[in-house]
């Protein structure tokens, strides 16, 4: 092809559009960003239901009959109240915290890795429990804690919770384990047949494993690590990542992987152990060096535009009726007691211990990791989550 | 040519053009070629500048800037430190390493399996088993992407077909890891490599292997000098569609990959989990030089004028 003169001018002209539009998109960049937090005020009253509201969940936190006309506790409550809801589900944490900055939701269940997020950037407000009668009914030992409050302030009602377990196939890892050592130290016996959750949060695994097994590194809290402790878990995983088979994010995948036995020790939930096809060989266990797990917090939005239906909507879905229909659902231990004489399967609350708070108290929930230690370290500089993240690419290479 | 007697006189009938504005604008527009094709061409020109070059632009422009860790909102304080992180860091070194080698191998493999199917359809097959033959090449990407990646990892689990189908010489299922990556996105992409060889094919005249046959050229000789020059633009283009699909896969890597990641898993774990766009910018404008690096050489050997 011969450069013939109109065509350069055509190519400057190509390359003077593409500057318009560079200076054009800075331009109206420049205006957004910032974002100043003001500590807003919970609500002492209750007003008049606005008539609608907006909520932000997990999926399977909200569920209208629209994906199974079995599966609604979402129209109870509209009959009730009169609130039409109206709801959007996330896919990660990050991805509800970057959500919950268009101010267009009244209500977000958080996990732990955004909740503490989301308070610090103003995007939530406090929540006044005496407006919630349901709360009285809600396991003591998750009420007020880390990812849940602030400096003794109440940001939200807890949902559900469950931990992050060892599964492992009977027939290929005996005798039966009661220690993590199965995917860490001692994971070559199964090389290639390991899996772990695949997000920087998973360092949080190899901490509680190091608590025991490394007293010298002193690590109180797994969300809360220096330079040190985070470079030895970080060591841990990358020596585990040599007998790694997956990594699992899709809890299906990790299903089918055991089901194949390609797959056969791993971090796991007790939802995918309920999954599995009847008479795979696996099994789940809490090891004794404790596990990591979730805690949801049902939380108001700081400029809810419907903050009467928003607290409806925690008072109702916190109610044992709901509650076990919810977490049953999802496939988690109800934060209600009562919860457990309501759902279908009898066994529920006993399968995913719910209300034993000895089991409990050996889940460390999920928190945000940030620069001011949750350990209440004041004299060092913790690592925070975007370190975790080059932390975690790095481990996978 | 014979005009028929018996016809009117056309220019009777014809009404003599009225100076309406719609008249004298259209003569306006005969008159002046160029305004004309400008006209033409702003419309869909407007709309590939804004969804390719503004994006590409936005990309660019995102890299330079930075995340506060703990807003998590985008600063835009301009600074290098993204591009130099990707550029120096031993991660994206050894993932861009692994992922050009997972793409490269991905074309050859497709360019070797393609060659022989496109020159039997296009050469040798009647014309009723050549469209048979096509229908099949796309049957393939008339199902979803994603339920083909997870047939391939089935296909490959521990006890499956592949196991199942090599057990008796002795051979295992590569497991999940790169191996089974190239082998699956070998087969997401070949149809689009078949397809441009296949039509490259077609345009070669059979006369033109007969006379070379004629001349004492052998079979290897022919397809050598004969018919490889004429197609390579076509090899070409296919080698484009496979080399840069395989560059950005994520998917299909995190089904059957193993532990593995390639660069378009960096890029989507930055942008999801570490909500960090604007490094998740710079690692994209790998692929995107690779890309621009590789056409640049293929216009060198220039297969791309006779495209």
């Amino acid at each position: 092809m011969k450069r013939t003169p109109a065509r350069r001018t055509s190519l400057t002209l190509t390359g003077v559009a593409i500057l318009t539009t560079a200076l054009l998109l800075t331009a109206c960049g420049t205006s957004q960003g910032g974002g100043a937090t003001e500590p807003t005020e919970a609500q002492t009253e209750l007003g008049e239901l606005e008539g609608s509201v907006s909520l932000l969940a997990w999926p399977g936190y909200v569920e209208d009959g629209s994906n199974d006309p079995e599966v609604d506790w979402v129209s109870a409550f509209e009959d009730e109240t009169g609130c039409t809801v109206t709801s959007k589900t996330y896919g990660t944490s990050d991805e509800a915290f970057s959500l919950m900055k268009t101010g267009d939701y009244d209500v977000v269940a958080a996990s732990g890795d955004a909740s503490l997020r989301l308070v610090a950037a103003g995007d939530v407000a406090p929540v006044n429990t005496d407006l919630i009668p349901n709360y009285e009914g809600i396991f003591d030992f998750l009420k007020m804690q880390s990812w849940n409050s602030v400096d003794g302030v109440s940001y939200g009602i807890p949902h559900g919770y469950g931990a992050n377990l060892l599964m492992y196939n009977t027939e290929v890892v005996t005798p039966a384990p009661t220690s993590w050592d199965v995917v860490f130290d001692k994971s070559s016996a199964y090389k290639g047949a390991v899996t772990a959750y695949d997000s920087p949060i998973s360092i949080a695994d190899a901490a509680v494993y190091l608590m025991t097994h490394q007293p010298e590194l002193k690590i109180e809290n797994p969300y809360a690590l220096d330079e040190t402790q985070l470079a030895a878990s970080v060591q841990l995983l990358k020596d585990q990542r040599v007998n790694i088979g997956e990594y699992w994010s899709d809890y299906l995948k990790e299903v089918q992987a055991f089901e194949t036995g390609d797959t056969v020790v791993g971090t796991t939930w007790q939802v995918i152990r309920d999954s599995l096809a009847e008479g795979t060989p696996a099994e789940v266990v809490l090891p004794d060096e404790g596990a990591t797990g979730w805690s949801d917090t049902w939380m108001i939005a700081a400029n809810a535009k419907s903050p009467n239906c928003a607290y409806a909507w925690l008072d109702y879905i916190a109610s044992p009726e709901a509650n076990a229909q919810a977490t049953e659902y999802f496939g988690e231990a109800p934060s209600n007691a009562g919860a457990c004489d309501f759902t279908v399967n009898p066994d529920h609350c006993e399968s995913y211990h719910a209300g034993d708070a000895e089991y409990a108290a050996q889940i460390w929930y999920w928190s945000t990791p940030i620069a001011e230690c949750l350990d209440g370290r004041t004299n060092v500089k913790c690592t925070d989550y975007s370190d975790w993240t080059t932390a975690w690419q790095e481990i996978k290479g | 040519m014979t005009v028929d007697a018996s016809a009117p006189p056309r220019r009777a009938v014809v009404p003599q053009p009225r100076g309406t504005i719609a008249r004298q604008g259209s003569v306006f527009l005969s008159r002046h070629s160029r305004l004309r094709l400008s006209l033409l061409l702003s419309a869909p020109l407007f709309w590939l500048g804004l969804v390719y070059i503004a994006a590409l632009a936005a990309l660019l422009i995102t890299a330079l800037w930075t995340v506060d860790s703990f807003t998590g909102q985008i600063s835009q304080t301009w600074t290098v430190d993204n591009i130099v992180a990707v550029l120096t860091g031993s991660l994206y070194q050894t993932v861009t390493l692994r992922t050009v080698g997972v793409a490269l191998l991905v074309t050859i493999i497709d360019i070797v399996i393609a060659l022989p199917i496109a020159f039997y359809m296009a050469k040798v097959a009647s014309p009723r088993a050549q469209r048979l033959l096509v229908i099949a090449i796309l049957m393939p990407l008339w199902a979803s992407y994603l339920v083909k990646a997870y047939a391939w990892r089935s296909v490959l689990s521990q006890g499956g077909i592949f196991e199942w189908m090599m057990s008796p010489f002795g051979g295992h299922s590569p497991g999940y890891g790169l191996p089974a990556t190239i082998i699956t996105l070998s087969y997401l992409w070949l149809p689009y490599v078949i397809l441009p060889i296949y039509a490259g094919l077609e345009r070669v005249p059979d006369s033109l292997l007969e006379a070379s046959a004629d001349l004492g050229g052998g079979t290897w000789s022919t397809l050598r000098l004969v018919v490889l020059p004429m197609i390579w633009p076509a090899i070409i283009a296919g080698s484009i569609f496979s080399f840069s699909l395989s560059l950005g896969d994520y998917i299909t890597v995190n089904i059957v990959g193993g532990a593995n990641q390639m660069l378009g898993n960096l890029v989507y774990t930055n942008v999801g989990a570490a909500n960090n766009l604007p490094l998740a910018a710079a690692i994209a404008l790998i692929p995107i030089l690779i890309i621009f690096a590789y056409l640049a050489a293929v216009r060198r050997t220039g297969a791309l004028n006779n495209l």
